[in-house]
């Protein structure tokens, strides 16, 4: 194992073990309410970027793939009562399955096209998850969590601990995907597809593979919210916010590099939850689409960029 | 039968409806290759400002469409130019952020919409909404002829310019030839950006249709991607002609799937088409590009 490994494990070990003495000592619930969903989008971003930054394929469908995510928890717990690891499971693999149907489908179309396919499938699911009756249909189902496991006190601090446990995971993908070389494969393609594909780059299987792991992730991350609200309805599973949430976090963080969304998430996500509690969600989408639209156009590199300009800046001072 | 008679009908009344709601993307879009996810923003901003004027004003709504018509043409010019200083100018990746640019515009614009007007639905009154039309046992609201008769006008207004005017010329060369242009002497981003505001000032009259069909709410621009895009991807890219075609194929598929299966489907079909256009027939069906 490399040092640069040695150090990111003890990171993750760090980050659980603070996770964990948090559900011991922390008694308030609000923490974990509120650092549930910051997580959460912390999944969903590095997920994101696995395929839209490496890549660079600008993907709408987070919603599609948090949405199936969330029923098909729903599914399971109301057809078997399944437990949340199994729920979760069960996500990531239907999760991948929709990457992989979405990939073929999809990834030959380019730049705007696959956006505007990725928006297109959402609403499909969507539509179809309105009508299907089982889960609920357009009004929506109620679900009563089961009794919480120990060591946890709250179903609540428990979420909080596997949605931590999701992260460690995701970024470790995201991390490995980026220094192996299916990173560089997609960083290739990402630059000139077919300059890669004449190179001997396997683009359409990289593509794909991104695709199905980039799914897989965001499923997983959206199979505990079914639980977390104790209440799943297809408008606001499926609310097109998450994709622009995301795409925001992975932008302003910058993609070139796994600590990029890691970063856009935590900034926007803690800016969103202090937004809603203080004023009110519909300024806190507001605050969202202006970050986006200003770190588009000013610093296109995101946080990343503007802390490697610095570094060179400074390096340049000394030189 | 008689039911499938009336969805075809209905369909292609609200088909023209469609063409003339598309029918800016076909130029932004289809024409000048800009990725305008906020088209359908654009749209239902038009909307509100067609329900301020008639809810404040009492003007009429097809009137009201025209008198903020100038007031669109210059936001498209300066959210043309933002685009091309930004992205175009720049080059390379241009093509993921400015997706993500346009995509955060319309969020900026859907938010703004519900802190000014809140998230209720709001509609229009005028003398021609809410009466309809009878022969024989089919009945034709007005509000959908209104919006045939003037989104029939349009295409052809639209189409005529493109085509007999130098302006017009001059933005079909564009999306042809940028260099030849530029080689000819004229300006290529200045005709651009010149076509970019008319795909945005013909919106005035398409929002006042928007709402004069039927009531808008905020986030209805969502739908309208699904709609807009199936149309002008569906019509190959830039035909005006095939842009009317295109939008009465997606407004009868609609009506018929509304008649046999219910309104609750009714949001997948436009978006299921696009998907299937994208996957099997990406120049479209009437396309310029092969």
């Amino acid at each position: 194992m490399s040092r640069s490994s040695i150090r990111f494990w003890i990171g993750a070990a760090l980050f659980l073990t603070a996770v964990v003495l948090m559900t011991q000592l922390i008694r308030n619930e609000y923490p974990f309410f509120a650092g549930y969903v910051i997580l959460q989008f912390i999944v969903l971003a590095v997920a994101w970027s696995i395929l839209g930054g490496y890549a660079g394929y600008v993907n709408f469908g987070t919603s599609a793939f948090f949405g199936v995510g969330v029923y098909t928890a729903v599914f399971l717990f109301k057809a078997t009562g399944a437990p949340l690891a199994v729920q979760i499971a069960a996500a990531a693999i239907v999760g991948a399955l929709l990457g992989f149907a979405v990939g073929l489908v999809t990834l030959r179309m380019q730049g705007i096209y696959f956006s505007i396919a990725t928006i297109a499938m959402t609403i499909i699911i969507e539509t179809t998850v309105t009508n299907w009756r089982y889960v609920g249909g357009a009004a929506g189902i109620q679900l009563q969590r089961p009794p919480v496991m120990p060591p946890f006190d709250t179903y609540v601090q428990m979420l909080f601990f596997v949605q931590a446990l999701l992260v460690v995971l995701t970024v470790a993908i995201a991390r490995y995907m980026q220094i192996s070389w299916m990173g560089r494969g997609l960083q290739a393609l990402k630059d000139d597809e077919l300059a890669a594909e004449c190179t001997g780059v396997p683009t359409l299987r990289l593509k794909v593979t991104a695709c199905v792991i980039s799914g897989a992730l965001m499923c997983a991350a959206g199979a505990p919210a079914a639980m977390y609200l104790q209440y799943a309805e297809p408008s606001s599973a499926f609310n097109l916010n998450y994709s622009v949430s995301v795409l925001a976090m992975s932008l302003i963080g910058g993609t070139a590099h796994w600590i990029g969304p890691v970063l856009g998430a935590i900034l926007l996500g803690t800016t969103q939850q202090l937004l809603t509690v203080s004023i009110s969600s519909e300024v806190n989408v507001l605050v969202l689409g202006v970050m986006l639209v200003l770190f588009v156009v000013v610093a296109p590199e995101g946080i990343i960029g503007l802390i490697r300009k610095a570094g060179r800046k400074r390096a340049g001072d000394r030189a | 039968m008689d039911l499938l008679l009336d969805a075809v009908v209905l369909g292609t009344l609200l088909g023209c409806f469609y063409a003339a709601v598309s029918l800016g993307l076909s130029v932004s879009f289809g024409l000048l290759d800009v990725p305008h996810v906020a088209h359908p923003a654009f749209l239902v901003l038009a909307s509100y400002g067609v329900f301020f004027l008639n809810d404040r004003f009492d003007i009429d709504p097809l009137l009201a469409g025209l008198l903020i018509t100038p007031l669109l043409f210059l936001f498209g010019l300066v959210a043309y130019r933002l685009y091309y200083e930004t992205f175009e100018k720049r080059g390379s990746d241009a093509g993921v952020r400015g997706i993500a640019f346009f995509f955060g515009i319309a969020f900026i614009i859907e938010v703004l919409i519900i802190l000014q007007f809140g998230v209720d639905q709001r509609s229009v009154t005028a003398s021609y909404i809410g009466k309809a039309w009878r022969i024989g046992d089919m009945r034709i609201p007005i509000r959908l002829l209104v919006a045939f008769a003037v989104a029939a006008a349009m295409t052809i207004l639209l189409s005529l310019y493109l085509s007999r005017t130098f302006m017009g010329r001059a933005i079909r060369a564009v999306a042809q030839d940028q260099e030849a242009l530029r080689l000819m002497g004229a300006n290529p981003v200045w005709i651009k950006q010149w076509a970019f505001g008319i795909a945005t000032a013909v919106l005035g009259t398409a929002g006042a249709l928007l709402i004069i069909v039927a009531p808008v709410d905020p986030i209805l621009d969502r739908a309208y991607i699904g709609r807009t895009f199936c149309v002008v991807v569906m019509a190959g890219l830039g035909s005006m002609t095939g842009t009317l075609l295109a939008a009465i194929i997606l407004g009868v598929a609609e009506t018929i799937v509304l008649t046999l299966f219910g309104a609750s489907w009714a949001p997948a079909i436009s978006f299921a088409m696009l998907l299937g256009v994208l996957a099997v027939r990406p120049q479209g069906l009437f396309g310029r590009r092969s």
